[in-house]
């Protein structure tokens, strides 16, 4: 290929990529760069940015309050992507071994929630939790809770209402990829001897990792960033980082202190997200060595 | 136990929904033999199989190996290994741990499974790609590690399903030698399972026909080629010529005479299953029985002379295919060339030739049915007219 040549390709690309590159730095660099920005402003007296820089904001991070909320955010999320991805594996597998008519149908019943708005679904799920509620009664018939007991306004419910809001998140990837796995493989691990259960787990599992890896993603980051859950069927000692930005934005109009916690939470997202690229990229060399 | 038998099948049916796909089949496969499976896709072959195998229960009826009824058994309680069609490698693991894997999973000492891949790698000459993943190696490669898999646990009985149908010609016919091998060394029973006639009748001890879920003939590939007991079985292994007719004649124990609507004359036939006279016949005859001259031979009282037109003529090296008209057949004849002589008379386009055969050559059958036609005119190019 001549020089010439070289260039026009290495134009045609630049040319080709260009509309991407302006839309993500027009609305995700920038305004990620300026919410970084704001967090070494000064507040000034009527909730807006002052003038000139300082490290204030970012030394008031320190707040003792903090480490508790960080951790409940955290520990929530995990457990949430655990949960989801526990149920979703099963699920995938039943739905990839489903017969092919029946497949559509149950895809249909996994995305049929988001048909109903999101609010509205987490306000229902309030008036199940409520202690006149039908679940509450229904347990309370079965004798398998006490009057007393609290279902709403905890961690559990917050974890319960998360769990139920990412599931179909996990479930797609994990079926896109179980539909793609061929289940002769897990025959043939049959026949040299595995019981099922050993064949699932070393056979279907690796088999579908990049499903699994997926839906790690695309559920703990936005559980990561929760707001509207635990602000509604969460306490008052059951907070997230989500809701302290939110108070710091609203109530408070602290802009820099708001933006410090926002930059924190990308920075505490971007890591589970090169990792999990990082594995990813390894299971499609992987996965590309074999086509 | 019966020492005699390596697999027992005793009156198995399996149905799916309403389609009957293995029909009250009854087997007994020796020890250390390899049996083939032969028969059109949707016969019941793979069906069986995946019954000896485990992975689907008969409806009715008992499989037993060595003796005992394994009818029950999950797969992996069965002392039987299979080799898949697609070779069913694992694609996260390497060849060695693909290998490995049967004793991994049966929790032998680290040692033992070191020597035992070590050696399954030297069987199957692959020990320079023991760390390479399954999509780095060759087609062939992979059936041998898939081979080597199976083999690692043992088994009292190996079971192949159409192991060759995803290799080229070439390969194919390498890696039946080498399976033939690899059944010498370590002399288990095979069961093999094909559509290919040309696998089962190189590689069996017997082969069982199927057709429509039930078992159309079992015997030597010499006994299925030379005498088969139906016009399918005639029309699925190898190409053949279909004479339809009567028994005009019983001339003694041993021959007939039969009239055939559409010839000139009628044939002499060899006639062991003592077929009585005025019964409707068909006779099945193999292209390559027949003798061709373009000049009236002398024919003995036990050889049967037609007299044709060549309609088509392929020459393919090794032998040459002809289509004569006799009447009102278009018949299939073809010839190997055992010698070449500059001043023989060559056969041509619309010559006028002369067929003849020995009675003995022939096959009357007693039934015979329009499903079989339409299998020949895939399977063959002998059709008669």
């Amino acid at each position: 290929m001549t020089k010439l040549n070289r260039n026009v390709k290495a134009w045609t690309e630049w040319l080709v990529t260009l509309p991407s590159l302006v839309w993500l730095s027009l609305f995700f660099l920038i305004p990620t760069a300026v919410i970084f920005a704001i967090a070494f402003k000064p507040v000034d007296l009527v909730g807006g940015i002052g003038e000139g820089w300082t490290l204030a904001t970012i030394r008031s991070l320190a707040n003792p309050n903090y480490p508790a909320i960080v951790w409940r955010t955290i520990w929530l999320s995990m457990a949430t992507t655990a949960i989801c991805i526990a149920l979703a594996v099963p699920c995938g597998y039943a739905m990839a071994r489903a017969p092919e008519a029946w497949r559509q149908r149950l895809l249909l019943l996994v995305i049929l929630p988001f048909w109903t708005n999101f609010l509205i679904r987490v306000f229902a799920w309030r008036e199940l939790l409520h202690p006149e509620g039908l679940i509450k009664q229904g347990l309370l018939a079965l004798g398998l809770v006490e009057e007393a007991t609290q279902l709403l306004y905890n961690d559990g419910a917050i974890l319960l209402v998360l769990v139920y809001t990412h599931l179909p998140f996990a479930i797609l990837p994990i079926y896109a990829a179980a539909e793609k796995f061929d289940f002769r493989l897990i025959e043939a691990a049959r026949d040299l001897g595995a019981r099922s259960l050993r064949a699932f787990w070393n056979i279907f599992i690796p088999g579908i990792s990049r499903g699994v890896l997926t839906a790690f993603l695309v559920v703990f980051i936005p559980a990561l960033g929760s707001y509207v859950i635990p602000d509604l069927v969460g306490g008052t000692t059951s907070e997230m980082l989500g809701n302290k930005i939110a108070q710091r934005t609203f109530s408070d109009r602290n802009w820099p202190h708001a933006s410090g916690l926002s930059a924190l939470l990308t920075l505490a997202v971007l890591g589970p997200m090169v990792i999990t690229l990082m594995l990813q990229g390894r299971v499609r060399t992987r996965a590309g060595d074999r086509a | 136990m019966d020492p005699f038998y390596s697999v027992e099948i005793k009156g198995v049916t399996k149905r799916f929904g309403s389609f009957t796909a293995v029909d009250q089949v009854s087997l007994a496969i020796r020890h250390g033999e390899v049996f083939s499976m032969l028969g059109p896709s949707g016969c019941g072959k793979t069906t069986l199989l995946r019954m000896i195998a485990g992975f689907e229960r008969p409806d009715e009826g008992r499989i037993l190996l060595n003796g005992v009824d394994i009818t029950d058994l999950p797969p992996n309680q069965r002392k039987v290994n299979t080799i898949f069609q697609n070779y069913a490698l694992f694609p996260h693991m390497t060849v060695w741990d693909n290998i490995a894997y049967g004793l991994t999973i049966a929790k032998r000492p680290k040692a033992e499974i070191h020597s035992e891949v070590d050696r399954m790698l030297g069987l199957i000459q692959m020990e320079d790609h023991a760390y390479k993943k399954p999509s780095q190696i060759s087609g062939g490669q992979k059936q041998r590690v898939a081979i080597a898999r199976a083999l690692i646990n043992r088994p009292q009985v190996l079971l192949l399903d159409e192991p060759l149908a995803a290799l080229d010609l070439k390969l194919r016919q390498r890696m039946l030698i080498e399976l033939d091998n690899i059944h010498d060394e370590v002399g288990i029973t095979f069961i093999y399972v094909t559509h290919d006639q040309g696998e089962a009748m190189s590689l069996s001890d017997t082969i069982a026909v199927m057709n429509r879920g039930q078992i159309a003939q079992t015997g030597s590939p010499k006994e299925i080629y030379e005498a088969p007991r139906s016009s399918f079985v005639a029309a699925f292994i190898g190409d053949t010529n279909f004479f339809e007719g009567r028994v005009s004649d019983v001339l003694d124990p041993e021959y007939s005479r039969m009239q055939v609507d559409g010839l000139p004359q009628p044939l002499l036939c060899f006639n062991d299953k003592k077929i009585q006279r005025d019964s409707l016949v068909y006779l099945s005859l193999r292209p390559e029985k027949f003798r061709i001259a373009a000049t009236r031979p002398e024919v003995s009282e036990r050889q049967n002379l037609l007299e044709g037109v060549v309609e088509d003529i392929v020459y393919l090296g090794s032998q040459t295919k002809y289509r004569i008209r006799v009447g009102e057949y278009i018949l299939a004849v073809y010839q190997q060339h055992s010698r070449f002589l500059l001043d023989e008379k060559t056969i041509e386009w619309k010559d006028r030739v002369w067929l003849w055969w020995h009675a003995d050559d022939g096959f009357m059958l007693e039934n015979y049915s329009e499903q079989d036609e339409a299998i020949m005119e895939i399977s063959g190019d002998a059709t008669p007219g």
